[in-house]
């Protein structure tokens, strides 16, 4: 291309350092804060906003509060009074679990985060069968320690059950049991076949059309009348079932929006390798919808979480329904605000620790491709 | 080349399709469509765009149903029967214009899949064949990444991999070449022409002339979802017979 006798060289221009003011901790300042007049006042406003509000409430529970004492005697310095919390803490927890038995409980929460923590280890060899231990082996271990029966433990039964310990219990249940009934749904909903297509689009829209109290409700005063004479179903359990199939029923509509994601070139990818449809689904579009759904799927996780306070309609105490009991409490009138403020935090826990696990489990199974 | 190539072919007829019919709802895409091809065989389809030339090689191995006539593949005839389809497709090997790699596993893992869970193969042998595979279409230090990590050319050479892990008796590539840059254009067509060399059957949906002349055994024009003309290269590119054929050539080879 190059005529002769002239020749052209190509010269690499050095690399720069960027400007001093666009990089580092200035930079920052400058890019985000104080940007133009307008953001200026704007930071400014935000500042003086946090100062008013944060500093009463950092007096409130932190400064003037009271933590040790026995009865509301002790709550002298004008803020928060967590003895109140401090004291009534064991029911908040495991509700009318008889004391001596609490045990149970706490081995059977210890052993989840025994097992759970390993989950966290990075390229830890076998976490496959780590996990199936989790979700089939370990239910059965909890049931059993919690419920009594074999090994001469005694039965403690599920009206005794309240607190943190009942608000997990609905919770996990419901995560663990929904999710697998979603995915079922949703590829039902897919399916070409006629009835197995219309039995899905019924229950869903059934399900979701219907408010979870409803739900609550009937299986706990309706259902009842439809069983034979002397057969009864333990009102714990006709609640999980209830909650079970209302949450499947959202987690169907969030599993199929992953599904329709897919792109139809790996389904044709999957068959014409002979993978059958299950294998095809379970190995190909599977993996890839309930990754790109994790938002989706823990959003209605947290929802749930949150929707299992809703048990106290129909007689179960978990922990809001524990803290409620124990405000109406004579000897500790007035103290609801703590109360409701040590609830929402706990709920505030469970719910940001959730969102933070998707968050990381997204980052992990990211491949750097986007189809 | 040709002639040495043409006597390694066998007559035993691996692909049989007689007086095939296909719609699409109300519209009639493939029309009495009559091809046999025998082992060893290289078949180049050519054709404009939407002419069935694409839904013919996916009624091959059942991607696209056909509602009339028959189609058998290796003995085994075609229908709505999910046994035979499944066997059908065990040894029918399929690279497509968008590679359709899985793109949450690795490069290895893409490769082995199949080879695990249809085959039931042990997975160190998978791994292997796998490896021999990958080595052959020069990528071997890339099994380990993900698809999205490589290039356009790289994924179709993974994919065509991927086909030949499960020892198929037939390729059907669909247009293999469409979605790439040019730059990465012979690189794949580099591992077709070999594979064909080493007398795999080939159907394969191109526009690629160059790829036709060099390795087909008979180029097949499609217009209007029927067959126009069947005809060796030679014959086919110099001689041809319908003018609709001339035609067509002459749009794709004057530029």
């Amino acid at each position: 291309m190059s005529q002769p006798g002239v020749t052209m060289e190509f010269k690499m221009h050095p690399e720069l350092p960027p400007p001093a003011m666009t990089v580092g901790v200035v930079g920052w300042f400058r890019q985000n804060l104080f940007s133009s007049l307008a953001n200026t006042i704007l930071t400014l406003v935000a500042v003086y906003m946090l100062y008013i509000t944060l500093v009463p409430l950092i007096q409130w529970a932190f400064i003037d509060s009271n933590w040790a004492g026995t009865s509301r005697d002790d709550c002298t310095g004008g803020g928060a009074c967590w003895v109140f919390i401090v004291k009534r803490l064991d029911q908040f927890i495991y509700g009318f679990y008889p004391e001596a038995e609490r045990w149970r409980v706490q081995l059977s929460f210890a052993l989840l985060a025994a097992l759970c923590v390993p989950l966290f280890v990075k390229r830890l060899p076998k976490k496959v069968w780590l996990g199936a231990f989790l979700l089939f082996v370990y239910p059965v271990l909890a049931f059993f320690l919690l419920y009594g029966g074999p090994f001469g433990l005694q039965v403690i039964a599920t009206d005794q059950w309240g607190g943190l310990m009942l608000t997990l219990v609905l919770s996990s249940v419901g995560m663990v049991a929904s999710l697998p009934i979603g995915i079922l749904l949703a590829l039902g909903r897919r399916s070409t076949m006629p009835i197995v297509r219309t039995f899905c689009v019924a229950f869903i829209e059934l399900w979701r059309g219907v408010p979870l109290i409803t739900v609550l409700f009937m299986s706990s005063v309706m259902l009842p009348l439809f069983f034979p004479e002397g057969v009864t179903l333990d009102k714990l359990v006709r609640a999980l079932i209830g909650i079970t199939l209302f949450e499947s029923a959202y987690m169907a509509e969030v599993v199929r929006g992953g599904l329709q994601a897919i792109p139809k070139g790996q389904y044709e990818a999957a068959k014409a390798l002979g993978l059958n449809f299950w294998k095809s689904m379970a190995l190909i579009v599977m993996p890839q919808a309930l990754k790109l759904v994790i938002p989706g799927i823990v959003n209605t996780f947290i929802a749930l979480f949150k929707d299992t306070t809703l048990v106290i309609i129909i007689g179960l105490f978990d922990i809001l329904g524990a803290v409620e009991a124990a405000i109406k409490d004579p000897s500790w009138l007035g103290y609801a605000i703590e109360g409701y403020v040590f609830a929402a935090l706990v709920f505030w826990i469970f719910c940001y620790g959730m969102s933070r696990y998707s968050q990381a489990l997204e980052r992990k199974l990211s491949t750097g491709h986007t189809q | 080349m040709t002639n040495q190539q043409t006597a390694e072919t066998s007559t035993v007829p691996i692909i049989e399709i007689e007086n095939m019919h296909k719609w699409f709802g109300q519209f009639h895409v493939l029309r009495d469509i009559n091809l046999k091809v025998n082992k060893g065989e290289r078949f180049v389809i050519c054709g404009p765009s939407g002419s069935g030339k694409s839904t013919l090689i996916r009624c091959i191995n059942r991607l696209e149903d056909h509602q009339q006539g028959r189609i058998a593949v290796d003995g085994t005839e075609l229908t709505d029967d999910l046994k035979n389809i499944e066997t059908i497709r065990r040894e029918v090997g399929m690279v497509f214009q968008h590679f359709n790699l899985f793109p949450h596993l690795t490069i290895l893992d893409n490769l082995v899949l199949a080879p695990l869970w249809v085959r039931k193969m042990p997975k160190s042998e998978a791994e292997e064949i796998a490896m021999r595979y990958l080595e052959r279409v020069k990528i071997p230090e890339q099994a380990a990444k993900y698809p999205g990590q490589l290039s356009g050319g790289q994924q179709q050479r993974v994919a065509i991999a991927r086909a030949l892990c499960m020892n198929p008796k037939i390729m059907l590539f669909d247009e293999p070449t469409s979605a790439l840059d040019p730059e990465m254009i012979k690189e794949v067509l580099d591992v077709m022409i070999e594979l064909a060399e080493e007398g795999m059957t080939m159907l394969c949906v191109t526009h690629e002339m160059g790829f036709a002349k060099t390795v087909a055994n008979e180029v097949i024009f499609m217009d209007e979802g029927q067959i126009v003309e069947k005809a060796e290269p030679d014959t086919f590119f110099n001689k041809p017979k319908s003018d609709r054929t001339r035609q067509f050539l002459s749009q794709i080879l004057t530029h």
